[in-house]
């Protein structure tokens, strides 16, 4: 799929992201919108799934251990026809089957419930290790927040899947550096990333995440390494593409109101509208 | 007495995950360094393809565990009781009972029979944690029998289960013809009329003898029943006994907070109120000592039983 095709689509997700927090009246807008471009490229360009065929035994996984940026992967799942577009403003409702954090049972598309920080990579590993003993093709993908990263089992996740070599294992990391509390060298600082995941045995790729380019070189490299899992770390922008959610802290975990909702859909219709004059 | 026959019931699991993984292709045991330890190394000198040690790493042995079953395994995970119920309670919670997958978890080293690594290693409190996640079965054998029995209906339950065995060998108990092993149903072993005893695993054999002696010395006509599944709880079968005894003592090497006592005690209370006694480590840590000595110390075993309820 040519870049702008994408890009377009990653400006519905973003759409769609905003629309689903506004809706909700609270859920995590700023890390979801971080993740628009890349989980647009893995399920419109990189990854083999089916939405006729959610369960196929070999298709690709997705694991979003960032549990909380639900309304992204859901954003993208319904353009990819997985499930309703309207059903995405029943987000976090009663009833509604898009909890505020992944649930596998009733979301078609979902390889993994998550939500609990530090567990999705677990799984994830598990995913490429049976497709490894199966001798099965099927690639894991696996999207960590940077704070994710002081949770300790990402890094027994990431110790295993290197010392086991699992070239069919891809961790994603989202670098946009905010926290709930605050900035990374606020908090607890995990980087540097690409020492420490090149050091637990990972072929270490940097990009930018909202580089629709850099994000197919970035992917490509992943797939022609062999002999160990790749860990591409992604400089991002929280928030991305709502003026005054970009870099907010503030944006991890609110929904904007009936004003703000306008200026968002507004900017992200403008930006839709240059895509297409481009 | 004379020879009877002990196993641990951890050699037991040892030996059925290994019998399992000849009939079924998509048994795959995980352990985090103690092998040894749980006897899962009676699997893996089998299956060594299919066995993944993890390492000292619980809580990422339980999610990959997790991620082996989404795609079609049936995973048996063991660690110690206090290092999968204790440590990786979130990651049971959550990457295995949420999604309902059906991960096999066999623990080992239960209860204060551990012996003499003491507290740190000694699980009291797996019932209580592993009975309050939604879904979850949680079960625990009396004996080599059970245990291996327990281990083929692990497999064919449809989701998470939690199973406890032991370190501490005790006598073979269900070497009778009509034993049969149904997960949730407990086992009438000694029929009686004044009072009924409940317990699980490795205290089922001193309850038994508590139970005899109470009706020598004391006269008193004690029903023993084996509740080997602790969640779903045979309700019947309490209601049962509740109804015909009107007395019920619950035995268990766990804490009388949380464990076989409360289920009972929960059941029973709004269903047929009578006097439960919760016999089990009374809200206390254990230490360290030789197995029957500890039991001894912590009144587990069947003079203590006896003591406690005459």
């Amino acid at each position: 799929m040519e870049t702008k095709k994408l890009q377009q689509i990653a400006n519905e997700v973003r759409k769609s992201i905003v629309t689903e927090v506004y809706c909700a009246g609270a859920a995590h807008p700023g890390g979801s919108l971080s993740l628009a471009d890349v989980l647009t490229y893995l399920y419109f360009e990189e990854m083999n799934t089916d939405p006729s065929d959610p369960g196929a035994p070999d298709r690709d996984r997705l694991v979003l251990s960032k549990g909380h940026a639900s309304p992204a992967l859901y954003a993208v799942l319904a353009e990819k026809g997985f499930i309703p577009k309207e059903d995405l403003k029943t987000l976090r409702k009663i009833d509604s089957y898009l909890q505020g954090h992944p649930d596998m049972k009733h979301t078609s598309g979902l390889d993994m419930s998550t939500g609990s920080l530090g567990q999705g990579i677990s799984a994830g590993v598990g995913m490429a290790l049976a497709a490894k003993m199966d001798g099965k093709n099927y690639r894991t993908y696996v999207i960590c927040g940077d704070g994710e990263m002081e949770e300790g089992q990402i890094w027994e996740a990431m110790m295993f899947a290197g010392h086991h070599r699992l070239d069919n294992f891809v961790v994603i990391i989202d670098v946009n550096e905010l926290q709930i509390d605050g900035t990374l060298d606020q908090v607890v600082d995990p980087r540097p990333l690409d020492k420490k995941t090149e050091a637990f045995g990972f072929h270490t790729i940097t990009a930018d995440g909202h580089d629709m380019d850099q994000l197919r070189k970035a992917f490509r490299e992943a797939r022609e390494i062999k002999g160990q899992p790749s860990a591409i770390i992604l400089n991002t922008v929280k928030g991305k593409g709502v003026s005054y959610m970009e870099n907010q802290v503030g944006w991890h975990g609110k929904a904007p109101d009936d004003k703000q909702y306008e200026q968002a859909m507004n900017e992200l219709r403008e930006a839709g509208e240059a895509l297409c004059q481009k | 007495m004379s020879e009877v026959k002990k196993i641990a019931t951890r050699e037991s699991m040892g030996d059925a995950l290994a019998e399992l993984g000849k009939e079924k292709d998509n048994v795959v045991v995980l352990d985090a360094d103690l092998a040894g330890a749980t006897q899962t190394i009676r699997f893996k000198n089998v299956f060594p393809d299919r066995f993944i040690d993890c390492g000292i790493a619980e809580a990422n042995m339980m999610g990959i565990a997790a991620g082996l079953a989404t795609a079609g395994k049936v995973p048996f995970v063991s660690t110690f009781a206090m290092f999968a119920a204790g440590r990786a309670f979130d990651q049971i919670r959550n990457s295995i009972a949420y999604p309902k997958i059906g991960v096999k978890i066999a623990a080992t080293h239960g209860g204060v029979s551990v012996g003499e690594d003491g507290a740190t290693h000694q699980c009291n409190e797996d019932f209580a944690l592993m009975r309050v996640i939604p879904g979850m079965t949680v079960m625990c054998p009396s004996d080599d029998i059970e245990a291996k029995a327990m281990i083929k209906a692990a497999y064919e339950i449809d989701g998470p289960v939690y199973m406890r065995f032991g370190r501490y060998p005790v006598p073979v108990i269900n070497d009778n013809d009509d034993y049969r092993f149904e997960a949730g149903k407990g086992i009438v072993m000694r029929d009686g009329k004044d009072m009924t005893i409940i317990a699980n695993g490795i205290l089922v054999g001193e309850a038994l003898e508590a139970a005899e002696k109470l009706a020598e010395k004391d006269g008193i006509d004690t029903a023993v029943i084996n509740m080997h599944t602790i969640k779903p709880l045979d309700e019947e079968l309490v209601l049962k006994y509740a109804q015909k005894t009107g007395r019920i003592v619950t035995v268990e090497e766990h804490s009388v907070i949380g464990g076989l006592g409360s289920a009972v005690a929960e059941f029973i209370s709004s269903k047929a109120p009578v006097t439960v006694q919760r016999i089990g480590m009374n809200d206390c840590f254990g230490r360290s000592g030789k197995a029957e000595e500890l039991l001894h110390a912590y009144r587990l075993d069947a003079e203590g039983i006896y003591e406690q309820i005459r």
